[in-house]
């Protein structure tokens, strides 16, 4: 028995491996899609462009403006001295924000009254617009905390104290590239594995298989095995960079760590291949694979919290191994968690694969031709 | 563009006039590492007004030359003259004036039948007010008329070839040209499709270039261009060709207990032979030098008590294998023997295969009726049958592929609904294509498949070793089989099913596309494992094939028409006009008679 | 061009769509679910965050602040006993964030030390974190004005910021990510759509016969943009109309515009698709090329959630490459902002000149040849 799956296995790989469009599929897109992604998802926002209308002859002003034009978040585009041209700068979007500064502000402040600080946001990106305005109001802090050492007089009875646990700077870097490694995992196994029997069925080479002392578990394995490695080796790849290049902390235990990319992989190998099996062509192998692939991506908190889901999607999202693992992979990296904090994520994956890879193998032979 | 509808007239003059001229014309392909001499330096004229057919088996170039004439392609060298305009940089002309119809018909399949007229009108700028009377008189011709509404998709092979063909000629042109217009249809359409082309000829004074790979339609031809491997073999009438082997063609009989496989074997291997084949009961043989039948006995040293030796009227496949011949060699290269095999054991007399009351239904159609038959231990069973007639059907119940609804299935003693695996160890199973592992190389399909089957060690070296120097594989193994010519992908797949010495051998339309002397040496391995007591079971379209089979089942709609073996099955169709009817006639006749049965029923 | 040819050929190719379901199914179940999916499924704004309270003792102080976050919408308060436990629960993930109020908080207070409140929130999804540290901030503020008001003063901060976000008032982020995601589904459906229409002529052995006929290749092309066009901008029509009355997106910029960039955009992807499937003469090569290069760049690279300017400079200049892009900033702004002329006509040149470019390569790529 082993004999034969490792034959099939090592027929797997020459064919997966020989063919240069192919071991370019595997080697290419991770290397291109890891360093595009690595630098561009991310929803902090340095060099914020602004906009400064001050309206105020006094020295206040000027020196709260200041610690704006010295902040790495922002970058002063342009200074107008009249309401009309707040507008164009805003809808044409050469500015995300403007700060506008009222007559009065040095006045109020040097007489102890509230001083507005009024700013003025593009919420056609509303994420954007609600960071941006929390940068705003932390450089405001800064200058009122040093105001009022200063000039004392004003007193605020309770401070908040903000500790971030695992991202201390909340870099978003960190989410998003650790993310990346269930992303192309999932991206990579499925390429690998939907078109596996398909490709066979249009070729006829399954039929002569099928004809061969083989049993559908031996096909099934022999089937996994290569796209279980790929997966494992491109996995590694991503981790590897994640830590290397881009200095994402790396807290928690590789054992945690890779027993989850274990039981994701045997997940994301018996959705593929029971798509490759349903399939009569490697078109609509294809096909299936992307249909599954875009709503699980989408749905399991890789770039939006599954939270803020409504119920019914929430529901479906627990029948997607990727949520399951993006937390893993996750809260090994940065929270460092143990297995015991874990365990009730492994397996549900295990449970999805295991019924895909039953469904694949029934599928191999009684299915309606 | 806006006078596309004006096709070029006939060229006046007489039917001499060339209408094709085909001067040092080369090309060549590239496929992967390898190159392929598509056409070289072929040159030759087509004449006006008759019917020119390309005859080559795949790979002969007859595709290649035809996209040339239409302009699809560009030579590497030489020129191609149509109608007097040069093919290549007048092509947009030469589209206008010619009809093509290319392999697989060319039609849109989600189209109707009328639609796919009408595209071609609008395309061909056929006027408005024309069109009602050409429809008509298409739709006539080709019996389509009343199906006018049907999507072209749910047309059978005939209906469909007959569908390309008017929509070639919705603007009538002066030159036809018609790609491999005979492959996937069945006899019945064949004829008709011949009829319609000589309609045409006589009507319109059409010239038709057509290609195929049937020798027997080579008959059909006013004018006949041989080809093979992208060379120009020779031009002439088909009569003209096949006139040059009177008195070397004879049938043999057999007067009883001669072992027609072994005489097979025996004349093969002898120099003055050039081609033997088995027809049913008896041998075909044509020889090298003329000669009468006595001379033929002696020369062969054929036991006159055992066989009856006659002289008969030469074929033009005859002629066709006798020029294959003499260019290969020329070319150098040596005849094949055949294969060796380990005799199968064989366990008393139970029947290698036993089918009863088979049957199967994909939801409220039935593919396969209620089929009984029974193979015994090293025979040569046939499947025939038409597209659709459920032999493919049969054949993937009895190789375990596909589960019966009800039925017995015996195959090697092994009841297929209980025990599949035991009873696919004994088998072998080749199917229709080329269904190995392309992007590997020959000897990584070997180890593969041997391993599949359970060969270790060195039982698995042994075998490989013996498939490598059999199937004289050994010097491209290891090129990647994609790249293989096709006879030795057929050579490859065979010995992949044979790694492990099965009793049973299923072959699924093994030789359609490979030329016939490929056929031939295919053939030649098949009757050394028959004789050697495996069981080969195989299906064919090729009625000329069946008359190799020991024993064969034809079907239609799933049922059994008629079962015996070749002889006996011919017999019952012999008449005064047709006293050796072939096995082409008897299946026609098989067919229309279960038609009109049908009708009747109906 | 010649009209009886083209009106043949795209009369043809109308029926081929009518009668196959899969570009019926492309064109209209495809974005209607994928709008769905998203529009429901993608969402940044933090509701009814799970919050650990942590009260080591009581105090009217400390009971006012607890209901200052038990009224948030924001906020779904979790009592608990102990830091310790608080912390476990973060670690668990059952929990966000904890807020702490040592035992000494309310004599901190009252005697006017300094009476810090522990904010710990998981920084895992540091977007999230960000946006629940801005709404605890806006918590403890209110809580802070309501307290000083109540000893009868006015609370004195240097400083306030007074924010107003146009476009947006309600800062929903489904407002703009709907109209981004028209736009990606609609590059996806384009792409696909006509990706393997002419790929499968060559493979049904229907391009040979066309080939052998006067026809052009120019017509030829004609007659697959036509007929997908339309077909895609109903599509798009659709996805207009669910963004509007299903998910209650404003649309304020007028008409015209809409259909003038939709139209211009539809074009772009239909001739992206084109592209792939004239190169790829082979329905599966080119179904997979169409399926890499859209999706996962139109989703990440096109501004749609990832805001463009704050990515790397090698980068922005990367994504004007994705047609996506232009005209997610298209929509961004007719859905929430309104005609905005000049930026209007800057993104709508970009995909003229793509699908102009498009267009010559397809020319160039597709000759009357086999080979």
């Amino acid at each position: 028995m082993l004999r034969k799956i490792f034959a099939l296995m090592k027929k797997e790989f020459r064919a997966i491996l020989k063919n240069k469009k192919t071991r370019m599929v595997l080697i290419i897109p991770p290397i291109a899609q890891i360093l595009v992604f690595g630098y561009s998802a991310s929803f902090d926002l340095n060099k914020v462009p602004f906009a400064v209308y001050n309206e105020d002859p006094g020295l206040a002003s000027r020196q709260l403006l200041a610690r704006f034009q010295g902040a790495e978040t922002f970058h002063l585009v342009d200074t107008i001295d009249h309401d009309d041209g707040i507008a164009p700068l805003i809808n044409e979007k050469k500015v995300m924000l403007v700060l506008h500064i009222g007559p009065d502000f040095t006045r109020n402040l040097s007489k102890g009254q509230p001083a507005k600080l009024q700013v003025i946001l593009d919420g056609r990106n509303s994420n954007s617009a609600m960071i941006s305005l929390n940068y705003v109001r932390n450089i405001v802090m800064e200058f009122n905390r040093h105001w009022a050492a200063l000039h004392g007089g004003h007193h605020v009875p309770a401070q908040l104290v903000v500790s971030s646990w695992f991202n201390s700077s909340l870099d978003s870097h960190w989410f998003i590239i650790p993310g990346i490694v269930a992303l192309l995992a999932l991206v990579v196994t499925l390429e690998v594995t939907a078109l596996s029997v398909a490709k066979e069925r249009e070729a006829g080479t399954f039929d002569q298989l099928l004809v061969t002392p083989m049993t559908p578990l031996e096909i099934l394995i022999g089937k996994s095995l290569p796209g279980f490695i790929i997966g494992f080796v491109e996995a590694t790849f991503i981790i590897t960079m994640t830590i290397l290049w881009f200095h994402v902390p790396f807290r928690g235990s590789f054992l945690v760590l890779y027993l989850g990319i274990f039981a994701f992989l045997l997940s994301a190998i018996g959705i593929g291949l029971m798509i490759s099996s349903i399939s009569v062509t490697q078109q609509q192998g294809l096909m299936g694979a992307f249909l599954f692939l875009v709503p699980a991506v989408i749905l399991s908190g890789f770039a939006t919290p599954i939270e803020n889901m409504p119920r019914f999607v929430q529901y479906i999202t627990y029948l997607n191994p990727m949520r399951y693992f993006l937390i893993i992979v996750r809260s090994s990296f940065l929270q460092g968690a143990s297995f015991d904090l874990l365990w009730n994520l492994y397996w549900p994956m295990a449970l999805i694969g295991i019924a895909t890879l039953t469904a694949a193998g029934m599928l191999f032979r009684n299915r309606m031709y | 563009m806006s006078a596309a509808n004006e096709r070029h007239p006939v060229p006046p003059g007489n039917e001499d006039d060339t209408i094709l001229s085909v001067t040092n014309v080369s090309k060549r392909f590239q496929v992967g590492k390898r190159t392929i001499h598509a056409l070289s330096e072929v040159s030759f004229q087509a004449k006006a007004g008759i019917v020119t057919g390309l005859i080559g088996p795949d790979g002969a170039g007859k595709t290649t030359l035809m996209r040339l004439a239409c302009g699809l392609l560009v030579p590497d060298s030489g020129s191609i003259t149509v109608l007097g305009m040069n093919a290549t940089k007048d092509a947009l002309k030469v589209q206008q004036s010619i009809g093509y119809m290319p392999q697989r018909f060319g039609l849109y399949e989600d189209l109707t039948v009328q639609e796919n007229l009408d595209l071609y009108a609008d395309l061909h700028k056929v006027a408005v007010k024309d069109r009602p009377a050409r429809y008509e008189k298409l739709l006539h011709m080709t019996g389509l008329a009343p199906f006018t509404g049907r999507l072209a998709g749910r047309l059978s092979g005939g209906m469909k070839q007959k569908l390309g063909i008017a929509c070639a000629l919705v603007s009538p042109p002066p030159l036809l040209i018609l790609d491999e217009p005979t492959v996937g249809v069945d006899p019945v359409s064949r004829r008709e499709l011949w009829e319609i082309v000589y309609s045409q000829v006589k009507e319109m004074n059409m010239s038709v270039l057509l290609s195929t790979a049937y020798l027997d339609e080579a008959e059909q031809c006013s004018e006949v261009v041989l080809m093979h491997e992208g060379r120009f073999l020779g031009q002439d009438a088909p009569e003209a060709f096949s006139s040059k082997l009177v008195a070397r063609t004879f049938v043999i009989h057999g007067r009883g207990d001669g072992n027609k496989r072994e005489l097979l074997r025996k004349l093969s291997d002898h120099p003055q032979a050039v081609d033997v084949i088995i027809l049913g009961d008896t041998l075909r043989l044509v020889t090298r030098t003329s000669m009468n039948g006595q001379q033929a006995a002696d020369t062969f040293a054929i036991d006159q008590k055992l066989w009856k030796i006659d002289a008969s009227k030469p074929r033009f496949e005859d002629a066709f294998i006798d020029k294959l011949q003499q260019h290969r060699e020329q070319t150098g290269a040596t005849k094949r023997g055949a294969i060796t095999a380990a005799t199968v054991k064989k366990k008393n007399d139970e029947a290698a295969i036993v089918v009863k009351d088979l049957r199967r239904e994909f939801g409220s159609f039935v593919a396969v009726k209620d089929l009984s038959f029974t193979v015994g231990r090293g025979e040569i069973f046939g499947l025939l049958g038409a597209n659709g007639a459920g032999k493919t059907t049969t054949f993937r119940m009895l190789c375990g592929l596909l589960p019966a609804t009800s039925g017995t299935l015996q195959v090697a003693g092994h009841n297929l609904r209980i025990a599949r695996a035991p009873a696919r160890a004994k088998i072998g199973y080749m199917a229709q294509k080329f269904s190995l592992y392309g992007d590997l190389t020959v000897r990584q399909n070997l180890n593969f498949f041997s391993a599949a089957y359970e060969l270790r060690g060195k039982r698995q070296k042994e075998r490989i070793q013996w498939a490598l120097n059999s199937f004289e594989l050994a010097e491209i193994q290891d090129n990647d089989s994609d790249d293989l010519p096709l006879g030795y992908k057929q050579r490859l797949a065979l010995a992949a099913a044979l790694m492990h010495e099965p009793e049973i051998l299923f072959l699924d339309e093994p030789t359609s596309g490979i030329d016939p002397l490929a056929r031939r040496e295919f053939w030649s391995h098949i009757n050394a494992l028959a004789s050697a007591g495996v069981t080969v079971m195989v299906t064919t379209h090729f009625m000329e094939e069946a008359s190799y089979c020991d024993n064969l089942v034809i079907m239609a709609r799933g049922q059994v028409l008629a079962a015996g073996s070749p002889s006996e099955l011919t017999a019952r169709y012999r008449s005064p006009d047709n006293p050796e009817p072939s096995m082409e006639d008897t299946f026609i006749h098989l067919i229309e008679e279960f038609e009109q049965q049908q009708g009747k029923n109906s | 061009m010649d009209v009886m040819r083209l009106r043949g050929l795209v009369r043809k190719e109308s029926r081929q769509i009518i009668r196959d379901p899969s570009s019926i199914g492309i064109a209209f179940f495809l974005p209607v679910l994928l709008l769905l999916i998203f529009g429901y499924g993608v969402s940044l704004d933090a509701r009814h965050v799970p919050l650990a309270m942590v009260v080591e003792k009581n105090s009217p102080q400390a009971t006012a602040l607890v209901s200052g976050f038990n009224q948030s919408d924001y906020f779904l308060p979790i009592p608990m006993r102990s830091i310790q436990e608080a912390e476990q629960a973060l670690m668990e993930r059952r929990v966000d964030g904890i807020i702490w109020l040592r035992h000494n908080f309310a004599r901190d207070l009252l005697t006017g030390g300094k009476a810090p409140i522990g904010v710990i929130v998981n920084g895992v999804d540091s977007n999230k974190a960000r946006l629940i540290e801005g709404y605890v901030t806006g918590v403890w503020f209110n809580w802070l004005e309501r307290m000083t008001e109540a000893q009868g003063r006015k609370l004195n901060v240097p400083v306030t910021v007074e924010h107003r976000v146009w476009f947006n008032a309600a800062v929903r982020s489904r407002d703009y990510l709907v109209p981004g995601l028209i736009a990606i589904i609609m590059t996806l459906i384009g792409a696909m759509l006509t990706s393997m229409v002419v790929a499968r002529e060559w493979e049904r052995g229907t391009m040979e016969a066309l080939m052998v006929t006067p026809v052009s290749m120019k017509e030829v092309i004609a007659s697959k943009i036509i007929p997908y066009f339309i077909l895609g901008m109903g599509g798009m029509l659709l996805s207009v109309l669910m963004a509007v009355f299903l998910f209650q997106v404003p649309l304020r910029g007028s008409m015209w515009p809409l259909i003038v960039s939709s139209s211009l955009f539809m074009f772009t992807a239909i001739n992206m698709g084109l592209l792939i499937s004239v190169a790829a003469k082979n329905q599966f090569v080119a179904g997979q090329i169409a399926i890499v290069i859209t999706f996962l760049p139109a989703f990440i690279l096109s501004g749609f959630v990832f805001d463009i300017r704050t990515m790397p400079v090698v980068i922005q200049w990367l994504t004007h490459l994705v047609a996506a892009r232009y005209f997610v900033d298209i929509l961004q702004t007719l859905f929430l902002a309104g005609d905005i002329w000049p930026l209007f006509l800057i993104n709508s040149v970009w995909l003229a000149l793509m699908a102009l470019f498009f267009l010559m390569i397809i020319k160039k790529k597709s000759r009357k040849l086999l080979e």
